[in-house]
């Protein structure tokens, strides 16, 4: 059975579905103070997977073709595996405060991990549904889990309904492709698209299939749920939403495009330009008047997916690179900026809105520092990260002759630095409001890894560019 | 000849019964309507050599889904006659809607082809002398092992989810504490007392109670006793 089954491609995932169903068992039996023991296990048991994860050996296929491990999936699910791992950091303290710490949290972010995971390693059609179903049904509870919280639950809500529209909308163009190609399976439906002119149906199926997956990435014209969703939910949840499961829909995009829908590059291009442009546009202009911290953040995850598409356009190894680069960075600095909305904690409660900031540079220097630091990457300053990853995904568009996208990329992030730059402002030149209470170790080490990620990238950035190079050279070339 | 004649008999009564789940004023009655249709339907599965696809019809949508809606139109009285109030106004847009859908259906048809490649990729080979449930089952804890178990990896999301949306510790509900119940002692609860005959009745004092509840009872009611 080695050649057909060869689960031992899927051991990552294996280990990561049996410790779940374990640490399920040990929080119902231990009920009391289950949350203390669980959540960090769970830390642990994502960190042994992305070891796993790293050592396995590629490019494997396995489960008769349905399960694919090469080089993309592996940096892809290491970056997924991290950012869920700081995630989950990120709400041990929040919980405790919030009255939330329930032994499930961690659990289903656990299994959300999971289904990223299957999507991102996925060679068919059926087992990227399966994989994804898997982590969207696992992100709904999260973003309800705060059930006796009206807006809490108006967003886990607008998010399974909208959400369950997206997957039907996905599974339909999945069912006319497989109507039109014969198969589900990635290499059938790249030989039945490449063997001749491309049936209607197969267009139809793949603008089905980008619209549902736009959808998961929150790309314009599919944002809609985003400020909702990330407003209403609970601090750590918005975390986990804006990295991971974004990561993890933006690689599986990449993969659908670029492996079975490759030879229809012509087809796909103009959809993803148009996305990226719209995306770009709406991140930049309506984030202008949030006051919310939590929705201007929604507001700039559309304008970065917009950037990270414009690499996706471009295609080629430089453009996949490009978009695994600016995936990667965005993944350090959102979640470090997330710390920070984390640490926004003031007697009586959460604070959410930017002015809440006030003086921030007097009562917590260090938080402040930190925070300006991530708001300068985000707008693109140059010596920090995010200046490198909106440069990479620039040039792979001129190169690929794509010159109006990266106009308005550029033009777009000049407005998108006003309230990134505004925020700054408030924390160093507004008069202070009140201290927030003691920074959480946790908090403080995602926010400090975060921060000097971002304003060090610059000095070794030679790791993570071999290995992005190494993924989309393994998407193009299987 | 008996089977065209039977398919006829089910197709008929499927659509009739389609339409009065649309029609049918009452909504009880509607979804005792959809019951047939599934029955119907899967008899016509079963025309089509499809048995585990019928009795899978049978089982789950008889079975969990329809009842599920009849205990949910029963508990919820919803009134539909009222959410049926503007049907004749929006008509017209309707009817506008669904002859677009239809033309584009039509137009989908007449330029309907397959790829090149598509006969050669949908020629599976069936295996001889298997039946379709052996053949499906076959097919679905070898090929398909992966998407079977992870499909119940979902389900079992799904339960966690229903569990931690719904579940509430309520206070003060009387629960069951069977270790409690057997640590009972006799001497906790009984007390004999030897009676003199025709001295009357006496208030016997309550012995030490196990539960504080019944503790304060003894001591509110009978003021009498004490400890």
């Amino acid at each position: 059975m080695e050649g057909i089954l060869n689960w031992h491609a899927a051991l990552p995932e294996l280990v990561l579905a049996l410790a779940a169903m374990a640490l399920l068992m040990l929080g119902v039996f231990l009920r009391r103070g289950a949350t203390d023991i669980v959540s960090p296990l769970s830390v642990g048991t994502l960190a042994l997977t992305a070891v796993l994860v790293l050592g396995s050996d590629r490019p494997r296929v396995a489960f008769g073709g349905l399960f694919l491990v090469d080089d993309f999936a592996v940096f892809v699910k290491t970056a997924v595996l991290g950012a869920a791992a700081f995630a989950l950091v990120l709400s041990l303290e929040w919980n405790r405060r919030e009255r939330i710490e329930r032994f499930e949290y961690p659990i289903l972010v656990l299994f959300a991990a999971l289904g990223m995971l299957m999507m991102v390693s996925a060679n068919d059609l059926m087992s990227l549904y399966v994989g994804l179903e898997l982590s969207s049904l696992s992100l709904y509870v999260l973003a309800a889990v705060r059930r006796d919280d009206l807006r809490a639950s108006e967003a886990g809500l607008k998010y399974f309904v909208l959400g369950a529209l997206a997957s039907a909308m996905m599974l339909y163009g999945m069912s006319l492709t497989y109507g039109f190609a014969g198969t589900t399976r990635y290499e059938g439906i790249a030989s039945a698209i490449g063997a001749g002119p491309m049936a209607i149906g197969l267009v139809v199926g793949l603008c089905f299939v980008a619209a549902g997956l736009a959808f998961k990435v929150s790309a314009v014209p599919f944002h809609m749920w985003t400020p909702d969703v990330y407003e209403g939910a609970p601090t750590p949840v918005t975390a986990f939403f804006s990295v991971a499961p974004k990561f993890a829909a933006i690689a599986v995009l990449m993969r659908v495009l670029a492996g079975p829908f490759g030879a229809a590059v012509a087809q796909w291009t103009q959809i993803i330009v148009l996305l990226a442009i719209a995306s770009m546009l709406v991140g930049a202009f309506a984030a202008l008047r949030q006051v919310n911290i939590k929705r201007l953040m929604a507001y700039s995850s559309i304008g970065h997916v917009g950037y990270a598409l414009i690499g996706l356009a471009a295609g080629g190894e430089e453009g996949l690179r490009s978009v695994l680069l600016y995936m990667t960075i965005y993944v350090v600095m959102n979640l470090g900026v997330f710390g920070c909305i984390v640490a926004m904690h003031r007697q009586g409660g959460a604070c959410e809105r930017i002015e809440d900031l006030a003086g921030l540079s007097e009562t917590a220097p260090g938080l402040a520092l930190a925070m300006a630091v991530l708001m300068f990457a985000m707008a693109g300053i140059p010596p920090l990260a995010g200046f490198f990853a909106k440069l990479w995904v620039f040039l792979a568009a001129i190169e690929a002759g794509l010159w109006p996208l990266a106009v308005v990329g550029v033009l777009a992030s000049v407005v998108s630095a006003f309230y990134y730059l505004r925020i700054v402002k408030v924390m160093y030149f507004d008069k202070p409001v009140g201290a927030f209470e003691a920074l959480h170790g946790g908090v403080a080490v995602v926010v400090a890894f975060s921060s000097i990620l971002t304003a060090g990238f610059v000095l070794l950035p030679s790791p993570l560019l071999m290995a992005a190079g190494g993924a989309a050279r393994s998407l193009l070339v299987p | 000849m008996i089977v065209t004649l039977a398919f006829y008999a089910f197709a008929a009564v499927l659509i009739a019964a389609a339409a009065m789940v649309v029609l049918a004023r009452n909504p009880v009655h509607a979804v005792l309507y959809l019951i047939l249709a599934f029955f119907n339907a899967a008899a016509l599965f079963l025309l089509a050599g499809a048995e585990f696809l019928a009795m899978i019809l049978v089982i789950v949508y008889v079975g969990a889904v329809a009842v599920l809606f009849l205990f949910v139109v029963m508990m919820l009285d919803v009134n539909f006659a009222e959410l049926r109030e503007g049907f004749v106004r929006y008509l017209p847009i309707g009817a506008v809607v669904g002859v677009i859908l239809a033309a584009e259906l039509l137009f989908l048809a007449s330029v309907w082809s397959l790829s090149a490649e598509a006969p050669r990729l949908l020629a599976e080979p069936v295996p001889a002398g298997v039946d379709n449930t052996t053949a499906l089952g076959l097919i679905l804890y070898t090929d398909y092992f992966y998407l079977f178990q992870a499909s119940g990896v979902i389900l079992l999301v799904a339960m966690i989810g229903a569990i931690v949306l719904t579940l509430r510790d309520r206070p003060g509900v009387k629960r069951q504490d069977v270790a409690a119940q057997t640590a009972r002692r006799v001497e906790d609860t009984l007390a004999l007392v030897k009676m003199k005959p025709g001295s009357g009745m006496i208030v016997v004092p309550k012995p030490e109670a196990s539960r504080g509840e019944e503790r304060e009872r003894a001591v509110e009611h009978t003021p009498h006793g004490g400890h």
